[in-house]
């Protein structure tokens, strides 16, 4: 395939993905007011370029662990959105049986190994499957997303030390929003640290990159990829981007006062999925049309995957105290 | 077939059996393959099954502890060995949030298979951060099982069925049975999780114990007998889950319990023995049950300071004889104690 036909053909899998992710996460916020989804739930509208670019770029088999903000990530790599909404509902058909809620997301036939709520809390798992993958002889790679709050974490650098000291197949993630919640980078972290610099010196290549092109995050991820199937060692990325949506929940919190409307307004205008749309119009053979076309399909996948869950059975109230422990295994 | 085996041996022997029965089980920790490899119960794994399976690491007790659960998703049975349990507080985030919680937490799909093997620290000055009986803490966490062997043979079978386990097991181990000799069945001997020991039979008494109070118990047992007081010894091999059938079984016997704990009193598996036996067998009881732990206090570290603060076989037959009313001679004790407290005998010479 030339270089040009590859391009469209990534930049029109990049838009699906992106528009499933923003569609399916603003039908969630639509219908959040109903007190049906009965659960923390993070929204990463306007973040939708990473995830659907770093899931694009990794095969199936390789692995990934998320955060707390983990729908792209999940949807990204190709998780099951009937199983994800299922799972926001408390239904029994959910991906973690409705144990887990928004905030713990698994669906491992598409690699996808878990997400959890503790800041930092799955990296290192990341790592100890970044070496699973070696001590099996895999050419897998084990992906980690998490924020710029991570980093001030401890286990962070553990972690890292321990791919670098290893060569791990590890590919870091970091999506910097610029906000732990409500609390700015700049309380922080030192004024005029560039986190990818930081991580550079502990001996990971590292880089940074528009986490709102997502033909940028695509190519430098991939590049990464393969690198690190080779047998290389981990890479890291930092990838500037910004949440639309307030920390946890449905609304817009700009008012609040801890960031300024014209902060939000001026990363609304690098919305990442308008950014692809053009680019692809300008560059590419396809029209509006088509795109539009492509968002209806889109649109009624989710419907049925919202029909699926609202119909969805609840679990039984005695299955609350089922699955404490694994039993032997056949 | 039986060989005489120390504690340490059962260990590194339990360690070595289970990576020829699996090549998927991995062994790590500060000092695993150092000169004196954890007391000597990891020396010769590294030349045994490499520096693939058998490594040192990062001083990154988190961390590493996440990596065996990333691991073990995958397939791996990793055992990680701490020197001393109180490091293992660092990792509290991993084993709580994750390792507990991650078979249930994802609806049954994925399991954690990790050992983790933590030492208790005690005498000649361990002090505040080197002698903490925390089985109670890990024991409180849904999820979790938690081991407590006593024997040489314990060691060995215990250690083998948690590398085996599909599930987190704390494996806990007592500075002070390092030493310890005792027969050890050879090849794959597993002794099941969650089954309490009989060691001694007796019908006054309910003696309920656990790691080193059993050895302590086992000497009271025997002064005790002297004095014409029987005693039923139940060592708990597994805290979590808890073999309370046993335990009720005897209190049923005897109508009398007296708990012991390595730990402080307060919400420990004592305790929890007590509550359960009050519940269960209220109407068996002919006195209300006692517990012996050690004080709700930091342990100090001078010699002087821990003389009262542990308790001993003399505090178990003073204990007995008051719930008893026996009024016991002066010198029953006999020779019981030919060194000072603060070590496990007169020839001892460390490491500590």
């Amino acid at each position: 395939m030339c270089s040009q036909k590859k391009n469209f053909t990534i930049g029109i899998e990049l838009l699906r993905r992106m528009i499933k992710i923003r569609l399916t996460e603003e039908t969630i916020a639509e219908r959040y007011s109903e007190w049906k989804m009965r659960c923390p739930t993070h929204l990463c509208i306007g973040q939708e370029a990473v995830a659907a670019a770093v899931g694009l770029a990794l095969r199936k088999d390789d692995f990934m662990m998320s955060t707390h903000r983990a729908h792209g990530h999940y949807l990204g790599k190709g998780g099951d959105l009937n199983k994800m909404l299922a799972e926001i509902y408390g239904k029994a058909t959910g991906c973690s049986a409705g144990r887990g809620g928004s905030m713990h997301l698994i669906d491992k036939k598409v690699g996808f190994m878990g997400s959890t709520s503790i800041v930092g809390g799955t990296i290192p798992v990341g790592v100890g499957l970044g070496l699973s993958i070696k001590l099996r002889e895999k050419d897998q790679v084990s992906c980690i997303f998490f924020g710029d709050a991570a980093i001030e974490e401890g286990v962070f650098y553990e972690s890292v030390n321990f791919a670098v000291l290893k060569k791990l197949p590890v590919l870091f993630i970091c999506e910097n929003n610029l906000y732990s919640v409500y609390s700015p980078l700049k309380v922080r972290q030192p004024a005029g640290r560039k986190i990818y610099q930081m991580v550079q010196a502990m001996g990971c290549p590292s880089d940074q990159g528009d986490g709102n092109n997502a033909m940028e995050v695509y190519q430098k991820v991939s590049s990464a990829v393969a690198f690190i199937r080779k047998g290389e060692g981990p890479c890291f990325f930092e990838f500037l981007t910004y949440r639309w949506r307030e920390h946890c929940g449905p609304n817009f919190d700009n008012n609040i006062g801890y960031r300024t409307e014209e902060e939000y307004l001026s990363w609304k205008d690098k919305d990442p999925i308008c950014s692809l749309e053009s680019h692809l119009l300008e560059q590419f053979p396809v029209s509006r049309k088509e795109i539009e076309e492509m968002q209806n399909s889109i649109h009624l996948e989710i419907k049925k995957a919202f029909e699926f869950a609202e119909n969805s059975h609840f679990p039984q109230p005695q299955e609350a105290t089922t699955n404490l422990y694994a039993g032997e295994l056949t | 077939m039986m060989r005489c085996l120390t504690f340490v041996k059962a260990i590194n022997e339990a360690l070595v059996q289970a990576m020829e029965i699996d090549k998927s089980v991995i062994c790590y920790g500060l000092g695993v393959d150092d000169p004196k490899g954890i007391f000597g119960t990891t020396l010769g794994l590294k030349e045994k099954f490499g520096e693939h399976r058998v490594f040192d690491m990062p001083t990154s007790e988190n961390a590493m502890t996440g990596i065996a659960i990333g691991a073990s998703l995958n397939g791996i049975r990793p055992v990680m060995s701490h020197q001393r349990l109180d490091f293992f507080l660092l990792a509290m985030d991993q084993l709580v949030n994750n390792a507990a919680k991650w078979h249930y937490m994802f609806g049954g799909q994925s399991f954690v298979p990790i050992t983790i093997r933590l030492i208790i620290g005690r005498g000649w000055g361990q002090g505040p951060t080197h002698s903490q009986s925390l089985q109670a803490w890990f024991a409180h966490i849904p999820g979790l099982k938690v081991v407590m062997p006593t024997t040489p043979a314990d060691a060995k079978g215990l250690l083998l069925s948690s590398i085996f386990d599909n599930n987190p097991v704390i494996y806990i181990e007592h500075r002070w049975l390092h030493n310890l000799e005792g027969d050890v069945p050879d090849g794959d001997f597993r002794i099941p999780l969650g089954k309490a020991k009989k060691l001694r039979n007796g019908n006054d008494i309910s003696i309920v114990s656990m790691s080193y109070m059993t050895i302590e118990a086992l000497h009271a047992v025997e002064i005790l007998e002297k004095q014409g007081i029987s005693c039923d010894l139940v060592d708990l091999c597994s805290l979590k889950p808890i073999d309370l059938a046993m335990v009720f079984g005897s209190v049923r016997k005897t109508g009398r319990l007296l708990a012991l704990d390595t730990g402080p009193g307060t919400a420990s598996i004592a305790g929890e023995v007590i509550a359960r036996v009050s519940m269960e067998c209220f109407g068996n009881l002919k006195q209300a049950p006692q517990r012996l732990a050690i004080p709700d206090f930091p342990t100090p570290t001078s010699p002087s300071l821990t003389k009262v603060f542990y308790k001993r076989a003399e505090d178990i037959v003073r204990v007995v004889g008051n719930m008893l009313r026996k009024n016991f001679q002066e010198g029953i004790l006999g020779n019981l104690r030919n060194c000072s407290h603060d070590v496990p005998g007169a020839w001892f010479k460390g490491p500590f």
